[in-house]
């Protein structure tokens, strides 16, 4: 399966290769044509495969990464998978034919084509990895480069500001989400997912399954803005719009839907991950819309508008868990539908929500402002702009003949089926679940009718205007019209969806029933006088009576006090932890290098003598000690002579050249007892360092003349001993220490193994290549931060002007 | 301050060839004998440092017209680069091989991808100590 490990890496390798190409593509045309091309190419390799997955098939393939840790590069992809390639894709190609138009020449185009091709990337890694390492590292990913997406127009403090806390919430997630994954490993003793769902039975019992099941769905919460962490998400719309469009319709936000279908074989069947998804979901779904409405920034409209809709597909998906519960059965394909719904609603909301983000994008582009109670009017100067909100916003109210009224007649079945579910104790709050999804519906439908008639209809202000209203340019036209035409499509058609994309996405979600098939509704547009419907046609008249007298009900919110929101909460919890962590830090960076020195000695001492006393390893046998040379001794001597000279030395470079001696002594001893490559290592790294002292101590005043208060010297005295006796009683117990395994024994077969004789270099290069690398790694790192510190001090000039 | 560095400098002529020859010698000398990526890079590099000291920056610019943070960061493009490699042949990260080849006038000769991977160490040892020398002694 090659294509899938194509689809992940040909992002990074064309993020890598845009600062290459930058310079010599910005004078000929648009970067975003040649970064077009990558979503676009994988979008048509992928799609060649959806008649095979339609058929059932899954792909899957192992590129063995730390075998040994049971952590590989696994690629899957089944039907699941596949519905969000196609979104991360498709709606990803759509998103940078927009942004072509809408990003002019002069931004830094290179920044923003490298984060978004990274963000690509790392997306189709979450949701290709079967590994739930490899996963995670992706996820991470996603929270780091929609950071830099989101920040990037960073001169701006909101900009800043919003992607700090999108990335605080979301890393907060995935960190939880990651020990929810090693409880799974503990658990189950595989990283695979795969693995573990044909595993479920056995460690359903296990301690750590709830937990694991917690923590995991706090990762889900945080990454899809469910209700208190939502409050990441309008922030984050400080970003450009299409980055907006493109994370909050179709890729970021549904990470965490992504995780709760992928799991939900696993946690279905539990009714704490019942009321979880399906609760949190539905309040999501309320709290959103209900604030949607009280938004005058169109933006901001849509981002409630998104936090809203994903809590709808979440608690979908926590009804549909009840049919993991019941199993396989007749009676319990009515609840697999809830599940059915969430992934047709989630390609749904992908398609109108893209559509209305860019028509946002264009009315902000071409009228300068966003701001409901400058606008209006626009109806007759943007008439195909009008139409793409009218078609969008409609599929978002759940009106026909657009696909969110499909979806949104599902939702409301799903939800009045769950009434009559005996589990979970759900008969007590029964009316419950149909009662606030029909309430948030409205407050849908009277948002979704704002956009429209706040935006286009009225009366035209242009004084109120920065610019002279026109309709955009063609170009940035086709990619909602696109969407739009999808929109109108799926409604006509929706069963050829639901046939190729959703069916064999139901059966990676539903692995135990037997034929995906008849999970498969099909689809009605016209399904009926039924309760349904006139759950529909009592959101279409209460929805327009609230809209028409929202003047005189809109003061309400003035209720709600801000200050008891959560985003006071989380800036007062920010505003805490940075206090404290400044006091903290504070007491103990001084900025005397003698304390610092201090620190970690008195660390050292506790931890290595410590540990040694309390494990009782401080044991001593000199019966096996060998003769002692009387050449060694006189080294000795010399080292203790150097040592103590140091000490009383006056001039630092007498100090340096005298430690010198120390370390040329300590060479020879390497020399004495046969360690040639610790000998040559010691001498070369002793000559380098004492050359950089020289070139240091140049710049460095004098030793301090007057010294220090004796009681200062007395303890530095103390600790310098302490720190000598650790290191010394430390040298005599290894000897005796038995408590590991001794590593030696691994190295007995290296040159079979490694085809070297050199032990110490087979262990660098081939068993412990690992940490060699890392730390070539860190070597880079630290000397380029040496560097900068150096070098890159900002100038006068450029200092006053970032100010 | 101003020395007389005439002794340094002919010492230098003679014997930084010496160190860096040396320093290639251990560097492929590792896999069988003392040596190594790490060791031989720093060898090359304290030769390297020896000619800054002994002539001034421009100078030893115009012999060895390379900027060192690029040479660090070749090196450690090279060491990830070999273990990346390895998945492209179904294998584990970081898997090395070996084999031998009979090569005319030297013989049987043992040939390793480790040895590109520890030219990246080298690599990125030389780079990072001369980058961190030069900066720190140009620093005004």
């Amino acid at each position: 399966m090659v294509t899938v490990l194509i689809a992940i890496l040909l992002p990074f390798v064309c993020a890598a290769l845009i600062p290459l190409l930058y310079r010599r593509l910005r004078r000929v045309t648009h970067l975003g044509w040649f970064v077009l091309s990558v979503p676009f190419i994988l979008f048509v390799l992928l799609a060649r495969y959806i008649p095979q997955i339609a058929e059932g098939k899954t792909f899957i393939h192992t590129y063995e990464w730390i075998p040994s840790f049971n952590i590989n590069f696994t690629t899957y992809l089944d039907g699941l998978s596949m519905i969000f390639g196609l979104l991360i894709t498709g709606v990803g190609s759509l998103v940078i034919l927009y942004s072509i138009f809408y990003l002019s020449t002069k931004e830094s185009l290179h920044h923003f084509y490298c984060y978004l091709l990274l963000f690509m990337g790392a997306m189709l890694g979450v949701v290709f990895s079967d590994n739930l390492m490899i996963l995670y590292t992706f996820w991470e990913l996603t929270s780091v480069s929609s950071f830099l997406l989101i920040a990037f127009w960073h001169h701006r403090k909101a900009s800043r500001a919003g992607a700090k806390k999108a990335m605080m919430i979301t890393v907060f997630g995935g960190l939880s989400m990651l020990a929810g994954f090693l409880m799974l490993y503990v658990a189950s003793n595989t990283f695979s997912v795969r693995e573990i769902v044909a595993n479920v039975e056995v460690i359903r019992d296990h301690a750590l399954f709830t937990p694991a099941l917690i923590l995991i769905l706090l990762g889900a919460f945080t990454k899809s803005a469910q209700f208190p962490f939502h409050i990441w998400l309008p922030d984050a719309m400080e970003a450009p719009t299409p980055v907006s469009a493109y994370l909050h319709s179709a890729t970021m936000v549904k990470a965490g839907i992504y995780l709760v279908a992928r799991f939900s074989p696993i946690f279905g069947g539990e009714s704490i991950w019942f009321w979880l998804v399906s609760v949190i979901g539905l309040v999501t779904l309320f709290w959103g819309s209900f604030n949607a409405v009280r938004q005058t920034d169109l933006k901001a409209l849509l981002a409630f508008s998104t936090v809203s809709q994903l809590g709808l597909i979440m608690s979908l998906f926590g009804l549909g868990s009840v049919g993991h519960y019941y199993g396989y059965a007749e009676s319990s394909i009515v609840y697999t539908q809830a599940s059915f719904a969430a992934l047709f609603h989630l390609v749904n909301h992908s398609t109108f929500k893209g559509a209305l983000f860019m028509m946002v994008g264009i009315v902000d582009h071409e009228v300068g402002t966003r701001d409901i109670r400058r606008l209006g009017g626009l109806m007759s100067l943007m008439p195909v702009t009008f139409t793409i909100a009218v078609i969008g916003s409609f599929s978002m109210a759940g009106l026909p003949p657009f696909n969110g009224f499909l979806s949104k007649e599902m939702f409301f079945a799903a939800v009045l089926a769950i009434r009559d579910v005996e589990a979970f104790s759900i008969a007590d709050v029964g009316l419950f679940f149909p009662f606030i999804a029909w309430v948030a519906s409205i407050f849908t439908f009277v948002y979704s009718m704002i956009l429209i008639f706040r935006t286009f209809l009225g009366k035209l202000q242009p004084e109120k205007m920065d610019r002279k209203p026109h309709e955009a340019p063609f170009g940035m036209l086709i990619s909602p019209i696109i969407l739009c035409l999808l929109v109108v499509g799926i409604f006509f058609f929706p069963n050829v969806l639901g046939h190729y994309i959703l069916e064999p996405a139901m059966a990676s979600i539903y692995p135990t029933f037997p034929s995906s098939s008849e999970l498969t509704p099909h689809i009605h547009a016209w399904h009926g006088i039924n309760a349904e419907l006139w759950m529909t046609l009592g959101v279409i008249i209460i929805g327009i009576i609230l809209f028409k007298t929202l003047k005189s009900w809109k003061p309400l919110y003035r209720i709600f006090s801000q200050k008891y929101t959560f985003n006071t909460y989380y800036n007062r919890l920010i505003e805490i932890s940075e206090n404290g962590s400044e006091k903290l830090t504070r007491k103990y960076m001084t900025g005397n290098l003698t304390h610092y020195f201090v620190y970690i000695y008195v660390f050292f001492i506790a931890l290595i003598a410590g540990y040694f006393i309390w494990s009782d390893a401080m044991t001593f046998h000199f019966d096996m000690d060998s003769v002692i040379e009387s050449y060694e001794l006189i080294l000795v001597f010399v080292m203790i002579f150097a040592a103590v000279w140091m000490i009383f030395a006056k001039g630092r470079v007498t100090a340096m050249l005298l430690n010198g001696v120390l370390g040329y002594s300590i060479a020879f001893f390497f020399v004495i007892f046969r360690a040639p490559d610790l000998a040559l290592t010691q001498l070369v790294v002793e000559s380098v360092t004492t050359a950089l002292f020289l070139l240091c101590f140049k710049y460095l005043p004098d030793l301090m003349p007057e010294a220090p208060p004796k009681r200062v010297q007395w303890s530095k005295a103390v600790i310098s001993i302490f720190v000598g006796a650790t290191v010394t009683m430390v040298g005599f117990a290894v000897v005796h220490y038995d408590r590991f395994e001794p590593v030696s024994t691994y190295f007995n077969d290296a040159y079979e193994l490694a085809g070297g004789s050199n032990i110490v270099n087979t262990i660098l290069g081939d068993f412990r290549a690992f940490d060699t690398m890392l730390e070539v790694v860190v070597l880079l790192i630290a000397g380029l931060g040496v560097y900068t510190l150096t070098k890159l001090k900002p100038r006068k000039e450029e200092a006053d002007r970032e100010n | 301050m101003k020395i007389n560095d005439v002794i340094l400098r002919t010492v230098t002529k003679a014997v930084v060839f010496i160190i860096l020859t040396l320093g290639v010698y251990l560097f492929f000398a590792g896999h069988h004998a003392p040596g190594g990526g790490f060791i031989g890079g720093l060898v090359l590099a304290s030769g390297i440092v020896l000619l800054y000291l002994a002539y001034d920056i421009e100078t030893v610019h115009k012999g060895m017209p390379f900027d060192f943070k690029k040479v660090a960061a070749l090196g450690v493009f090279l060491a990830t680069g070999t273990a990346i490699g390895a998945l492209f042949f179904d294998v584990p990260f970081l898997t090395q091989t070996y084999t031998y080849i009979d090569v005319p006038i030297f013989g049987k000769m043992g040939f390793s991808t480790v040895t590109i991977f520890e030219a990246g160490v080298a690599l990125t040892v030389v780079g990072v100590v001369v980058t961190i020398i030069l900066s720190i002694s140009e620093d005004e």
